[in-house]
């Protein structure tokens, strides 16, 4: 064979312009909606007006009268193919079509199943339903008080409102240090209830083949291996049967990762009716029933000595997981990672409790771009620690660098146990300040103050707890979250990578192949990588809190590896020469001393059509990845505000981004990344809220209440890095998706309240809106008075 | 009804329901499923076309009210096999991750340019005000159009020469 013509490898470390591209910027994605199968049905949900109602009585004649309408499926319908109720991810329940009684406004009570779109959404208006109203329980601490209006009375032995209660941490030790502390600083905050609200909205076209039995299910999946095997369990169809394709998704964010009660309805009229049924959600469906996340509220103490040493800390949460609690948390751990909450800090004992309410609003709890609740954890530590600096007269800069782990203390074991692989967070804060050229900003606050303008200064240095598992502790319902990666490499030196994790925009088919260039030396552009399709990708837990690098990237690296030693193998039969002798040169193995060599494109060939004796043919090979530990990546973030005095209003003058996340696979890829990251983070912090009235009305069921940040408010943001790689990720990666949107909050909101620092302002709730600092404002100045 | 709408260069008759969308127009009848739904309330962008040249929300408008006019969709963008310097710098510079809002984002940046070639960054950012991105934080898709600007001003300086 010809010696095969080398290409630069552009692996780990380069900007590689992304593949996926190509079809999204000529309009040719494959979009959930844009799947279109011959005889394809439409369904309309019908919706719950009403946050808490026992059904009287649904009528479906008229819809069923209106020329177009296929069928009109209720509760009850379901209830005959024992499908009313489904499993959440956290081991609860949840109604596919309420049977009973409504718990939410907007849920699912009624089907409507058409010859198209239109027709569907008519006849939908068309079902009567008459309800009986019941106490609506829309605070988290009145419903748990309450005993006599029990909102799951679905459930045998449920006597009140009480989702679960969890701890972590050492109470006993944790309480004798606030004893025996000089100083306590207390903050009672809320994380407020926000939507992922993913561009796309979700859906399925379910298309169950009456004659085959076999269910195509096409599925808006950050999960579909899961999503397959839960199907697989809640529909009792054989899982060898089912495929589910999670196509291009626009968007997910934590939003697609449960089960939402739209599939299954869809699945079930697909599998009665023998035709695909279509079910694409609109945005008001999407943000009042689909995982909303967050809605903590919490209660943080630090203890401290009186030279600024943080000793404990404790925090007690009341969790708002409205009707059904459907989050998606691993089975240990009701909460999450929410005791990753001492952050960046080293301390000697912390107490975390958490108490989950069943309210009647919608269920969720999904991770919002973040891993498990460490958002909110990170949250208020960063809030905490900024008000220590100030109760104790330190700087905020002071106070973090006296209680940072040090860098020699990697790997570091937090209180709460979790075991920090690697860090420097000194340097990544000098970094930041360096940026940001702090001690000239700090002047100008002081001089901008003097004038009587508010300006202000925010700081958070934040460490995320990413990559689930190990299988030994991290599991979602039963599902042990490991994950692969499947290589084949073809006789021309050509390769497949087929993934168990999905992409939702991160550039996984581009990234994905330039950890196989840097482990195989074959070019990316000659990868293609697979994913979302369960029958063509083996087993994995899915793209969520930030997980997809640390265990499938580390899949991919360790599979290559091995097919590396493979080749090797194939290289010391082809040079004639003992494996031994031979050296690996980013794309070749070299026989040492000489420029004898071989490509991995001629191991590839010969793999194939001339294998050594007693080797096995082929270049193929699939890996299972259970990571060791988590990766904890981190960062320090800064933030320069001016607040208008007069309307509240704030704007944000310089934002400054350092992040550390390892090793950078795709440094524009990871720009991406955080920018976005950085932009939901502020649009948390200012504008995203889903309220609710005390009716149960959803307030922020569309895009005119629900806001989200333009171009236009969007502040601009400068970034910047340290590496301190992973020493346990095989190519010290440790996962960026969501570090900008669990650290960056804490970093404007205490950048608003350094600004008020001088009218006496203390706390501020999220989201930070101009009215809220207005009246802010005008209470201080009362209080002045 | 009876409607003509010029869609990317090619003229469509066709019979539809008095309410029809545009946009459902465009992907149902049309199969241009380029063009994307995001919202119910007209405040996403991800539907917008150029209709006669201007960008408009497609899911806010009746394919009636198209008629007789010329639909321009991000199937039209690439013309005789080459991609234009629009799309060509949304991927050059990662102005794009899940792709969704993507093709309303280039038109309307297209139709800026078109006006102002040569845009300042407030300029793009308040042009695309009327355009969500749930991914990109912006920053990238603003350097996308002027990089497009200034490539286009440059390939038609060369083209005076
Ligand atoms: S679909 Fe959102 S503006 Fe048209
Ligand atoms: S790229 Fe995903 S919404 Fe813009």
């Amino acid at each position: 064979m010809e010696p095969s013509e080398q290409k630069a490898v552009r692996g780990v470390g380069h900007s590689v312009r992304r593949v996926e591209d190509d079809r999204f910027i000529v309009g040719r994605g494959n979009y959930l909606d844009d799947v279109k199968l011959p005889r394809m049905l439409h369904m309309a949900i019908v919706r719950s007006p009403l946050a808490h109602a026992t059904i009287e009585s649904i009528d479906i004649s008229e819809a069923m009268a209106l020329e177009g309408v296929v069928a009109v499926v209720t509760g009850k319908d379901l209830e005959a193919h024992k499908l009313a109720w489904m499993p959440t991810l956290s081991g609860d329940t949840q109604a596919v079509l309420a049977t009973d009684k409504v718990r939410f406004q907007g849920q699912e009570v009624a089907a409507v199943i058409a010859e198209s779109p239109y027709v569907a959404a008519d006849a939908a208006e068309l079902v009567e339903i008459e309800y009986e109203p019941l106490d609506i329980f829309v605070d988290p601490y009145k419903a748990l008080e309450n005993t006599e209006t029990i909102i799951r009375s679905d459930k045998e032995g449920q006597a009140d409102n009480v989702a679960y209660e969890w701890e972590a941490g050492d109470k006993a030790k944790t309480d004798q240090l606030f004893a025996e502390a000089d100083h306590v600083v207390k903050l009672h905050t809320h994380y407020p209830r926000s939507h992922p609200a993913p561009l796309e909205t979700c859906g399925c076209v379910a298309d169950v083949n009456g004659a085959t039995g076999k269910a195509t299910i096409y599925l808006t999946s950050q999960a579909p291996h899961a999503h397959r095997t839960l199907f697989a369990l809640v529909a009792g169809l054989p899982e060898q049967n089912i495929r589910v394709i999670s196509p291009d998704v626009g968007g997910g964010f934590g939003n697609k990762v449960p089960i939402y009660p739209g599939y299954v309805v869809a699945t079930a009229a697909s599998l009665l009716l023998d035709a695909p049924v279509k079910w694409v959600e609109s945005r008001s469906e999407n943000l009042m029933s689909t995982g909303f996340a967050r809605d903590y509220h919490m209660d943080g103490e630090l203890a401290l000595t009186s030279d600024g040493t943080i000793t404990a800390m404790r925090c007690h949460i009341t969790s708002d997981h409205g009707a059904f609690f459907a989050d998606a948390q691993p089975t240990k751990f009701r909460a999450g990672l929410v005791h990753i909450c001492t952050g960046s800090y080293d301390m000697q004992a912390a107490h975390i409790t958490a108490k989950g309410a069943y309210t009647n609003k919608a269920p969720g709890g999904v991770a919002y771009r973040c891993s498990f609740r460490v958002t909110e954890a990170s949250y208020i530590i960063e809030r905490l620690v900024q008000n220590a600096a100030y109760e104790l007269g330190m700087s905020p800069v002071e106070i973090r660098r006296k209680n940072f782990i040090k860098k020699e203390q990697f790997p570091y074991t937090s209180c709460t146990g979790f075991i920090y692989d690697s860090g420097d967070y000194d340097a990544s804060l000098d970094k930041a300040l360096e940026m940001l050229g702090y001690d000239e900003i700090m002047a100008e606050r002081d001089a901008a103050r003097a004038e009587g303008r508010l300006m202000g200064v925010g700081i958070a240095t934040f460490t995320e707890v990413v990559g689930a598992g190990n299988s030994k502790e991290y599991d979602i319902a039963g599902l042990k979250m490991f994950d692969s990666a499947e290589l084949r490499v073809h006789p021309t030196g050509k390769a497949i990578l087929k993934l168990g994790v999905q992409t939702q925009g991160q550039g996984h088919e581009t990234t994905f192949a330039q950890i196989v260039a840097n482990e195989l030396g074959i070019p990316p552009e000659d990868i293609a990588v697979g994913h979302g399709d369960t029958d063509n990708t083996p087993y994995g837990l899915g793209t969520y809190a930030s997980r997809s690098t640390p265990t499938g990237g580390a899949a991919t690296a360790v599979i290559a590896r091995k097919l590396r030693d493979k080749a090797k193998k194939i290289a010391a039969h082809l040079l004639e020469a003992s494996e031994g002798d031979l050296e690996w040169d980013s794309n070749k193995f070299v026989v040492k001393g000489t420029d004898k060599s071989v490509s991995i494109q001629d191991c590839a060939f010969a793999a194939y059509t001339n294998p050594p004796d007693g080797e096995e043919p082929g270049l193929e090979g699939v890996h299972y990845y259970d990571p060791p530990n988590m990766t904890y990546p981190f960062g320090a973030y800064a933030v320069v505000v001016e607040v208008d005095p007069e309307t509240g209003e704030w704007e944000v003058k310089r934002m400054v981004a350092v992040d550390d996340c390892g090793v950078r696979i795709n440094p524009m890829v990871v720009d991406g990344q955080i920018h976005g990251g950085l932009t939901e983070g502020y649009a948390m912090a200012s504008m995203q809220y889903i309220h609710y009235d005390d009716d149960g009305n959803c307030v922020g069921g569309n895009f005119i209440d629900y806001l989200i940040p333009t171009a236009v408010e969007t502040p601009k943001f400068e970034l910047g890095e340290t590496v301190t790689p992973s020493p346990h990720h095989p190519i010290g990666a440790k996962g960026v998706g969501e570090s900008a949107t669990v650290g960056s909050p804490a970093a404007y909101v205490n950048a608003v309240l350094d600004a008020l620092q001088p009218l006496g302002v203390k706390n501020l709730e999220m989201p930070v809106t101009s009215g809220r600092v207005w009246e802010a404002i005008q209470a201080a100045k009362a209080a002045a008075e | 009804m009876e409607v003509t709408i010029t869609v990317n260069g090619r003229t469509h008759t066709k019979s539809v329901e008095p309410r029809m969308l545009l946009v459902h127009f465009l992907r149902e009848e049309l199969g241009l499923t380029g063009t994307h739904i995001g919202c119910d309330s007209s405040h996403c962008g991800a539907c917008t076309v150029l209709v006669d040249g201007t960008p408009l929300k497609s899911c806010t408008y009746l394919a009636v009210m198209a008629n007789g006019r010329s639909v321009e969709t991000v199937e039209g963008l690439k013309q005789g096999g080459k991609l234009h310097v629009i799309q060509e710098e949304f991927k050059e510079q990662h102005g794009l991750q899940c792709g969704y809002c993507t093709p309303g984002m280039m038109l309307v940046g297209k139709a800026l340019l078109e006006e102002n070639p040569n845009p300042t960054d407030d300029e793009v950012r308040f042009a695309i005000s009327g355009n969500i991105c749930r991914c990109t934080g912006y920053m990238n898709i603003v350097k996308s159009i002027q990089a497009a600007g200034k490539r286009m001003q440059a390939e038609s300086a060369d083209a005076a020469e």
